[in-house]
């Protein structure tokens, strides 16, 4: 089949200077990937063609990369699985990074946040003389983030990161998870009050999308979840973030539905009236447009909240996190 | 002053160990590799790792038993015997730095059964096991703070009066290049699958270490034994791991037959790879094949323990062939996979003979460990996990003698002209017109003569046939241009560069392949089948000449095993 590929070039060498998108034709065999494609395309077309490929079998995590706006490994994507016969696909280095070359991207915010988290285990105490004893449930359960690869699909696409620097992102947490998670490490605590800091647990807007695009099936989202759960079990409550949760809950548990109003006032603390004034614009035209309920004791009980509230006791206490 | 005490080359499992052994022994170390570490090839080892830990009735000595039969006693058994040794010690090394290994009942290690091996001796971490523990290494380097050149490209091992002086390097975001000085160097490079096409090697494994040692003076030992593995996916080559067969999966051929009871009644599917490669491609070239393959058949192992032990490859085999292994057999055939051969080493890791006796060449303060190195543990036949084993045990050693080498070594200074003199050969390189040859090209014309020539049977014939292709490769590589000019991360220039590594390296696989004149482990000459202990119990000695490789012979070594027929 003929594969069209449309490539963001970039270089800042030069004559070779550029920053635009180039479009190469290549005849590929059916069962071809991206990453097959473009090696083609470096072999035979452009041999300037810059990108980071190794192991052509989704273990390396080298070949992280947009293909159709999405991060994507290059290498575990069939062609034919993004674009028809005859359609162009668009191929992209990832977001959120400085690019050097083409589609190769400048690792160093990767993995400055991944340094962040202390990425070693450290244990409680002497080492035993012989291996640690621990149940091989809590080991499958960090087969998950240990399944993370590094590739930084998950930074590219994190929309939180966009607009956020200061946020450690999805892979560093899925890293940090691995520890705080592991039996035998003996720090769960100071890395769980770390991540309750700013930039950390808190920062992330729930969006899915490092759930959508992680290769491996590591869902950073979800480990994020759990390390919140973490966070507040250790009394770790006092922060906008725990506070938030504490309101949709409260709320939720009393009346059946959210009070959107008390969820703002909770969050941001009932002093803080910089972050409230900030928020009043907001809440008129949320108002206006009707779509938020009346506030604190006018906010009414829906039919059935009773039993909502009855749901919220009987799951009090039990959580879905495995650590 | 030298830049490091110690500089090691290759950042996979080998050198990172290397890396943490000499930083604990207290040298100045750094490490340097072509990608980033967690990039590195170790990652791609599925299935786990071996050692006599435990057990009711396994011992130390049935490793080493093993292993020496499973290398055709082509092995140096004072080798094996230290790596078996060291084995359980590293184990609970690697699970006290994090390594989260599968456990039994009471929560201690669990572990699996593998090929050519007595007892269930193999420590593992579903089919990931290479990725677990490289990741957990590099969290160890991480703590420990050494120095690493990330995306460093060696072009030079700076050799003068027959001692080693560091490293030329090019930083390859930049083009710029380096020498870096060091009193000892650790090689630790990896294997040269990208030589053979197809092969389940990643594409950065071009023998960068050994044809760097190789023109530096080192030996290359048994260069012609290559494995390859039994089951490997037809598309592209990838990998499927052993723990397949480990955890019951069947081999069958196109009448549905489990085939391996002819070839080994007692191990079937569990037999040494060379064995079973061997026994597939007879099945195939006999007619019994499906479309050039043979099947492995996970069905009755059932859902839960397919996606729990072997996600990773049900993965690939849907990604790559769109095989549901839950519900079908997935078509495979034996592909390069592995290279016992490589720079010779004694058990400290020293590429040159301490003892002063001249038994064979080598530059001084030169180590090497891992798969570019040949101790030699692996002799004519690898035994499934005991790679990630050699990794660590001989990466330890090699980080504490090369600190320990650093130590006797005084402040020097690189008198040669090596950083300009490389500057210069790229500069000319990069000057030559066009002629219409392409690296790729020469790349693949290379792996397709070695596949056909250098793969599971072999003769004189086909063996000259590609000797006289590589020398002609490297007639045409002389002239060989390279398209892109620039500098920054300018793989066209890696590639080639590379390419001129394969070629030397793919020499002495061909030139070792001739001289030895018997079938031992991974070399089986259909013109020559029987293995002969009396003249051959020896490793083939490549020294690279005026033009190619100066050929010789060196004992094997024998502690307390002396060769017998080998039956699985």
């Amino acid at each position: 089949m003929r594969a069209k590929l449309r490539v963001k070039r970039f270089s800042t060498e030069g004559e070779a200077s550029t920053n635009a998108f180039q479009e190469y034709e290549v005849d590929v065999p059916e069962h071809f990937t991206v990453l097959d494609s473009l090696i083609r395309v470096r072999e035979d077309v452009d041999p300037s063609l810059a990108l980071r490929c190794s192991c052509r079998a989704s273990i390396c995590g080298s070949c992280a990369m947009r293909v159709n706006d999405r991060a994507r490994l290059a290498c575990k994507t069939r062609l034919t699985s993004v674009a028809k016969e005859g359609e162009i696909v668009t191929i992209e280095p990832m977001g959120n990074q400085r690019v050097v070359k083409d589609l190769v991207v400048d690792l160093q915010l990767f993995w400055g946040k991944v340094r962040a988290v202390e990425p070693f285990l450290l244990p409680d105490g002497p080492e035993p003389e012989e291996e640690y004893i621990a149940p091989n449930e809590a080991m499958l359960n960090l087969l998950t983030p240990m399944g993370c690869i590094m590739c930084g699909a998950c930074v590219s696409d994190c929309t939180s990161l966009e607009v956020d620097k200061n946020f450690l992102g999805p892979a560093a947490l899925a890293k940090s998870y691995r520890f705080v998670a592991d039996p035998r490490d003996g720090a769960q605590a100071t890395r769980l009050q770390n991540l309750n800091e700013s930039g950390g647990v808190w920062d992330c807007t729930r969006c899915n999308m490092c759930v959508e695009v992680c290769p491996k099936g590591v869902a950073p989202m979800e480990r994020i979840m759990e390390l919140r759960e973490g966070v507040m079990d250790q009394g770790m409550t006092n922060t906008p973030g725990a506070r938030h949760v504490a309101s949709f809950a409260n709320s939720v548990a009393r009346a059946g539905w959210l009070d959107e109003t008390m969820l703002a006032v909770d969050s941001w603390g009932k002093f803080n009236l910089p972050k409230l004034i900030a928020e009043i614009p907001l809440a008129i035209r949320v108002l206006r447009r009707g779509k938020m309920p009346l506030p604190g004791p006018l906010h009414h009980k829906l039919k059935g909240a009773d039993a909502i509230g009855r749901i919220f006791k009987r799951l009090e206490g039990k959580h879905a996190r495995k650590f | 002053m030298a830049d490091h005490d110690v500089l090691v080359v290759g950042a996979g499992l080998a050198g990172m160990r290397a890396a943490i052994a000499a930083h604990r022994a207290g040298a100045n170390v750094a490490m340097m590799s072509k990608v980033h570490p967690v990039r590195s090839h170790s990652n791609a080892a599925q299935g786990g790792i071996n050692a006599a830990l435990r057990g009711t009735d396994d011992s130390v000595d049935s490793h080493i038993y093993d292993t020496v039969k499973g290398s055709d006693y082509l092995g140096d058994q004072d080798a094996i015997e230290l790596m078996c040794n060291e084995a359980p010690g590293e184990i609970i090394n690697l699970e006290h730095m994090g390594v989260i290994f599968n456990r039994d009942e009471e929560g201690r290690l669990g572990t699996r059964a593998f090929g050519g091996a007595s007892y269930a001796r193999t420590f593992f971490v579903a089919d990931i096991t290479g990725q677990a523990i490289l990741h957990v290494m590099y969290e160890q380097i991480l703590k420990s703070g050494v120095r690493s050149y990330e995306e460093w490209f060696a072009t030079d091992l700076i050799i003068e009066d027959n001692q080693v002086r560091g490293v030329v390097a090019m930083e390859m975001l930049t083009g710029k290049l380096h020498t870096i000085t060091a009193k000892s160097v650790i090689l630790a490079t990896g294997g040269v699958g990208r030589a053979f096409e197809p092969s389940t090697n990643a594409l950065i494994c071009t023998g960068d270490g050994m044809a760097l040692a190789y023109r530096a003076g080192a030996t290359l030992l048994d260069m012609e034994m290559v494995q390859y593995h039994p089951t490997t996916l037809a598309g592209n080559g990838v990998l499927l791991t052993e723990a397949a067969r480990g955890e019951g999966a069947y081999l069958i051929n196109s009448k549905g037959e489990r085939f391996m009871e002819k070839y080994a009644p007692k191990m079937k599917e569990l037999a040494s790879r060379d064995v079973v490669s061997r026994s597939e491609a007879t099945e195939i070239e006999e007619g019994r094949g499906v479309n050039g393959c043979v099947l492995l058949d996970l069905r009755h192992l059932g859902e839960k323990l397919i996606l729990t032990k072997l996600k990773y490859i049900h993965e690939v085999a849907y990604d790559f062939a769109g095989v549901d292994m839950v519900k079908e057999p997935v078509p495979i055939r034996p592909g390069q996979h592995y290279i016992m051969g490589g720079i010779k080493t004694d058990v400290a890791t020293r590429c040159w003979d301490e003892t002063g006796a001249g038994r064979w060449t080598g530059p001084k303060g030169l180590f090497a460990a891992g798969e570019t190195a040949c101790v030699s543990v692996h002799g004519g036949n690898r035994l499934g996990a005991n790679s990630l084993l050699e990794t660590v045990v001989f990466g330890k050693i090699a980080g504490e003698a090369a600190t320990e080498y650093a130590k006797g070594i005084g402040d020097f200074s690189v008198s040669g002209a090596w950083q300009s003199d490389r500057e210069a050969a790229i500069k000319a390189v990069m000057d030559r017109p066009a002629n219409g040859e392409r690296t790729a090209a020469l790349r693949l014309e290379l792996g397709q003569t070695m596949n056909q020539h250098l793969a599971v049977f072999r003769n004189e014939e086909g063996m000259q046939t590609a000797l006289a292709k590589v020398k002609e490769l490297r007639a045409r590589y002389a002239s060989l241009p390279i398209v892109h000019k620039g500098s920054v991360y300018n793989t066209d220039l890696i590639f080639h560069t590379e390419l001129g590594y394969m070629l030397e390296v793919a020499e002495t696989i061909c030139a070792g392949g001739l001289l030895r004149k018997e079938s031992r482990g991974a070399h089986f000459r259909k013109d020559m089948p029987e293995r002969d202990d009396e003249n051959w119990m020896k490793h083939t000695t490549a020294v690279r000449g005026e033009d190619g490789p100066t050929m010789d012979t060196l004992e094997v070594v024998k502690t307390r095993w002396e060769p017998q027929k080998r039956v699985y």
